[in-house]
């Protein structure tokens, strides 16, 4: 962005320009790469895994070493690729949809990126520093607690989600301020697309079972370094207490996953059926229902725990339920298609194979809400199978068809379509190998969470076709990663709606969207406010203003710092017992504090007005684009 | 329910087919197990009816819709269909109230206590990193790692852990249940109609060793039973070789307890020669019938065992407690492998 004209404010280039920014579709990128890296790491464990039980009684990796890896495995997956892929996807393309020019706090967006990014980097540094998590990452105590785990690793696991659970918390409440208020004149709540729609149940999921988490972590981590006992029997504590906060936050966890995916194959399904999402009123409804009811089950995780015959009836009727409005959302992608003229790109693909594939994890989680048969599931690898229907079959699909849908509007190039249909191929029939064989797994006797399980037991076979199945989901995801460097290499040449069947106002704006978005905010006159202005053969949307002068936030490198500071401050403290560190520890430890603080001091004392894009420089990105 | 009893009876034919009797919840052995698997079989119906036809469709549209190459028509925009939505909304609700009967029922009759109930065999399980107690309130037994129960008659449980949670589970007798610390007791009943051994998991990650926690239920005829239960409570001899004795005395008996001997704060050996396992996943066979790696003769396995231990279950409580030379390692296994209780 070499541009002539002056500026008040500095703009900056190659690294500094990614760790001081706080433009949202920035963010979004680094949140897919730094999701997309921890989705990798958590992947390799997963292949351990598998490669661990392809036979019976192996000893590919140890005891100790497979149940750090199931533990990091799941925290991963869930905290530190799941999460942040969704939160990517909801920086790129929210802004965009809603005719904004940037999210509602736009420093407040990085900072949540850099503690997300802090507090997953410590997580980690626990392989480097030998003392890894691995009490499974639900984290029951007592197992987690000082006495039967007395090295560092839960320790890890408290501090390293707390830091990455204030990023999604602010996360969260950004995109519920960002949705509310800054949507284009026009756009009502019920104009508002799917994914928005989603994305913001989600963030208002977020907005009240992280708070949950928060203090379970927080209960936990004074037991483990201040010698608390919230959650030791020996001394009043309880441990049914900590499966109750974990799963209050845990299964509420679930939905802010899959909504965002819901939104994604709304949005994808539509645009390539060339047809409205069929029924998008009672979309809506049964998004809202979904997350509402979301927060009455967490107790079907703890059917076996011993809450009693009333509690457990209670909570599978309230589990059952969940199956009505998610029914609703499958039959009303069905009927989106029914009548459409559906293109098999490889974005479509995903979301067509997500349909079914998450319809059978649907009718397993039913079966789970059966309270009387989970006392037989639970916990086996019928329950592993479950949620992997959902979490993979559902979400990840959900990821990757989100991924090759905006790919272009991202960046500006379009994925291979070649390479990406033996992408999902791969991953698709992977994907089933691995997991529809766990249900059977589960029921013929195998618990999860085992290191070996006995030869002659029957269990050989299916866990042989698992591991085969792992091996092609991991093909497939190399697949997609060839496809993103090949790419990468081709040149930035795409209009402003290259599937040209877009319905929203995101494929309104160049690809990729300039630095400020839409050069005038538009008029939304009608629900997908773009294939509405096509139809009436409209070429572009109607402003509601003249193009001129657009504040913009400054960049700034204070939240990476906040975030550095907190993650020495976690290390610290961490090690700040007798045993360890000592006084070194706690010093260590201030010192972190005292830098985050330091940057909120600097961040309070001096005002920053931001800075203005000149009508100028507007006029002339037009021209070249145009 | 009766109509469905062809289909029933088609889907139980095809599941039995898979698994094995003494450890699949397809295959199950007790009428507990029976009630649980008729409600997966009852859910898994309802649930084929949604299945089956969410891909019919899909399969459908797929091939209907596709578009065609050239084909630029745009097609008709439906905002939807209050009739197609009333109907996917209320058949699910329906097709739900089906299964929640039969659910609630069955929560309800699960949960039935039987401790108080002077006709059920009171069971007291204590959960231990990675053992099994099982402790006869009644009969003043307490044995490890092998559940003796007599056929027919209603097993109470009452579950407990003396360290972290683990799950005590049965899966072709009946679903599991936690163990939970400090005085949170939870309870639950199964019975095994058919004399045999049926295999015990632990299904509550509890540490390194957790998927090595096994256990084993053994059926016997009630008259075998009370042999079982005098022969427990018989006087046992120590080792005959003195030195043996004295070894197993200082190294095994703080821990452990043989009849009236020794302590009672780890596995009681009283009967170990006839036990199915030795530390609940070495599998005992005789001489020739070696077929699998945790398979090996009585005597071998106890040396495997007490030689080292960690080998067999990392993490156990056990590694490191004791200091025994080779020779009396052989002979406290030549000892234990003889300390069998003729009861069947």
């Amino acid at each position: 962005m070499a541009h002539a004209h002056a500026h008040a404010v500095k703009r900056r280039t190659g690294i500094m320009d990614w760790l001081t920014t706080v433009d949202h579709k920035k963010i979004g990128i680094m949140y897919l790469l730094a999701g997309g890296f921890f989705f990798l790491i958590g992947g390799l464990e997963a292949i351990l895994i598998r490669l661990q039980l392809m036979y019976p009684q192996s000893e590919v990796v140890s005891a100790q070493f497979y149940n750090e890896l199931i533990t990091m495995h799941g925290t991963t997956m869930i905290f530190l690729a799941a999460m942040p892929i969704i939160f990517g996807f909801m920086n790129a393309i929210i802004p965009l949809q809603i005719g904004a020019r940037d999210v509602a706090y736009p420093f407040v967006n990085a900072l949540g990126f850099w503690t997300f990014f802090f507090g997953g980097l410590l997580l980690n540094i626990s392989f480097i520093a030998g003392t890894v998590p691995d009490a499974g990452w639900t984290m029951y105590a007592p197992l987690s607690g000082t006495t039967y785990t007395e090295h560092h690793g839960t320790d890890y696991y408290v501090i390293g989600l707390q830091i990455s659970g204030i990023g999604t918390l602010i996360g969260g409440i950004n995109f519920l301020v960002t949705i509310i208020n800054m949507r284009a004149p026009g756009m009502t709540f019920m104009r508002m697309p799917m994914f928005t729609w989603a994305s913001f149940i989600t963030s208002a999921l977020i907005l009240f079972a992280f708070p949950a988490l928060t203090v379970g972590l927080a209960a936990l981590m004074f037991d483990r370094i201040f010698s608390g006992n919230f959650f030791n029997p020996s001394a009043g504590g309880n441990v049914v207490l900590w499966e109750h906060i974990f799963w209050i936050f845990g299964h509420p966890e679930v939905y802010i996953l899959i909504l965002p995916a819901f939104g994604i194959i709304s949005e994808v399904v539509s645009t390539f059926s060339r047809k409205r999402l069929f029924g998008y009123s009672s979309m809506v409804f049964a998004t809202v229902l979904i997350g509402f009811l979301g927060f009455m089950v967490w107790a079907h995780h703890m059917f076996t725990t011993g809450l009693g015959a009333i509690a457990n009836a209670l909570f599978s009727i309230a589990t059952m339920l969940i199956a009505v409005p998610t029914g609703i959302k499958i039959f009303n992608w069905l009927f989106t298609m029914w009548g459409g003229s559906i293109r098999f790109t490889v974005a479509n693909m995903f979301a067509v194979g997500f349909v079914p594939t998450f319809v059978m994890g649907g009718v397993t989680g039913v079966m789970l809400a059966v309270a009387p048969a989970d006392y037989q599931y639970h916990d086996t690898y019928f329950v592993v199978a479950h949620f992997h229907y959902v979490i993979v079959g559902g979400l990840v699909m959900g990821i990757f068809a989100g991924m090759h849908y905006w790919w272009p509007k991202m960046f500006g190039r379009m994925l291979s379509e070649k390479l990406g249909i033996w992408t999902f191929w791969m991953f698709y029939i992977g994907f089933h190998l691995t997991f529809f064989v766990q249900h059977f797994l589960g029921l013929l006797g195998m618990p999860r969470r085992i290191w070996q399980y006995l030869d002659g037991m029957g269990l050989n076979n299916l866990n042989f076709i698992s591991t085969i199945g792992a091996l092609m989901m991991g093909v497939g995801t190399i697949m997609f990663l060839i496809n993103v460097v090949i790419t990468m290499r081709k040149p930035k040449n795409l209009s402003n709606d290259p599937w040209e069947d877009g319905r929203t106002l995101e494929w309104t704006i160049p690809s990729p969207a300039p630095e400020y978005n839409f050069a005038q905010t538009p008029l939304v006159r009608g629900y997908d406010a773009w294939w509405h202005e096509k139809m009436e053969g409209n070429t572009k949307m109607t402003p509601v203003e003249p193009i001129g002068p657009i504040h913009m936030p400054s960049p700034s490198i204070l939240p990476f710092f906040m975030a550095v500071g907190l993650f020495i401050a976690g290390f610290g403290f961490m090690y700040s017992k007798p045993a360890d560190w000592g006084t070194t520890g706690l010093i260590i430890g201030a010192a972190g504090l005292l830098i985050t603080f330091g940057c909120m001091a600097l961040r309070s004392w001096f005002d920053d007005h931001g800075f203005h894009i000149e009508e100028e420089e507007i006029l002339k990105d037009q021209g070249v684009k145009a | 329910m009766k109509r469905f009893a062809p289909l029933m009876a088609l889907l139980v034919l095809v599941l039995s087919a898979c698994g094995r009797e003494d450890l699949s919840a397809l295959n199950p052995q007790g009428p507990v197990a029976q009630e649980q698997r008729d409600l997966m079989l009852i859910s898994i119906l309802i649930m084929s009816i949604v299945v089956v036809s969410v891909f019919a469709i899909s399969i459908y549209v797929l091939i209907k819709f596709r578009r065609r190459k050239g084909d630029n028509s745009i097609p008709k925009q439906v905002e939807g269909s209050h009739k197609l939505e009333v109907i996917w909304t209320v058949i699910p609700i329906i097709l739900l109230v089906v299964l929640a009967v039969p659910t609630l029922k069955s929560v309800f009759s699960l949960a039935k206590d039987y401790t108080e109930d002077p006709e059920a065999l009171q069971v007291i399980v204590t959960a231990h990193q990675y053992w099994w107690e099982f402790e006869y309130p009644e009969l003043g037994i307490k044995t490890a790692q092998e559940l003796v129960i007599p056929t027919g008659k209603t097993i109470s449980i009452q579950a407990k852990t003396a360290d972290v949670i683990h799950s005590f589970w049965i899966p072709s007798l009946a679903g599991k249940t936690d163990t939970n610390p400090d005085g949170n007791v939870n309870k639950m009943y199964f019975s095994a109609p058919k004399a045999g051994v049926y295999q015990g998991k632990c299904a509550e990650l509890c540490g390194p060793s957790h998927g090595l926690m096994d256990f084993k239920v053994k059926a016997v005829e009630p008259s075998s039973f009370e042999r079982w239960q005098i022969a427990m409570l018989d006087t046992v001899q120590l080792p005959s070789d003195s030195e043996i004795a004295s070894a197993f005395e200082s190294q095994c008996l703080t821990c452990h307890a043989v009849g009236d001997y020794g302590g009672g704060a780890f596995p009681n050996l009283t009967g170990i020669g006839s036990r199915e396992s030795v530390a609940g996943i070495l599998i005992n066979v005789e001489e020739g019938e070696i077929e699998y790696k945790h398979e090996d003769t009585v005597y071998n396995n106890l040396y495997k065992w007490i030689k080292d231990p960690e080998a067999v279950k990392p993490g156990n409580h056990m590694t490191g407690a004791y200091q025994l030379t080779d020779e009396e390692v052989a002979g406290i296994a030549e000892y234990l492998s003889n300390l069998t209780l003729d009861f069947e």
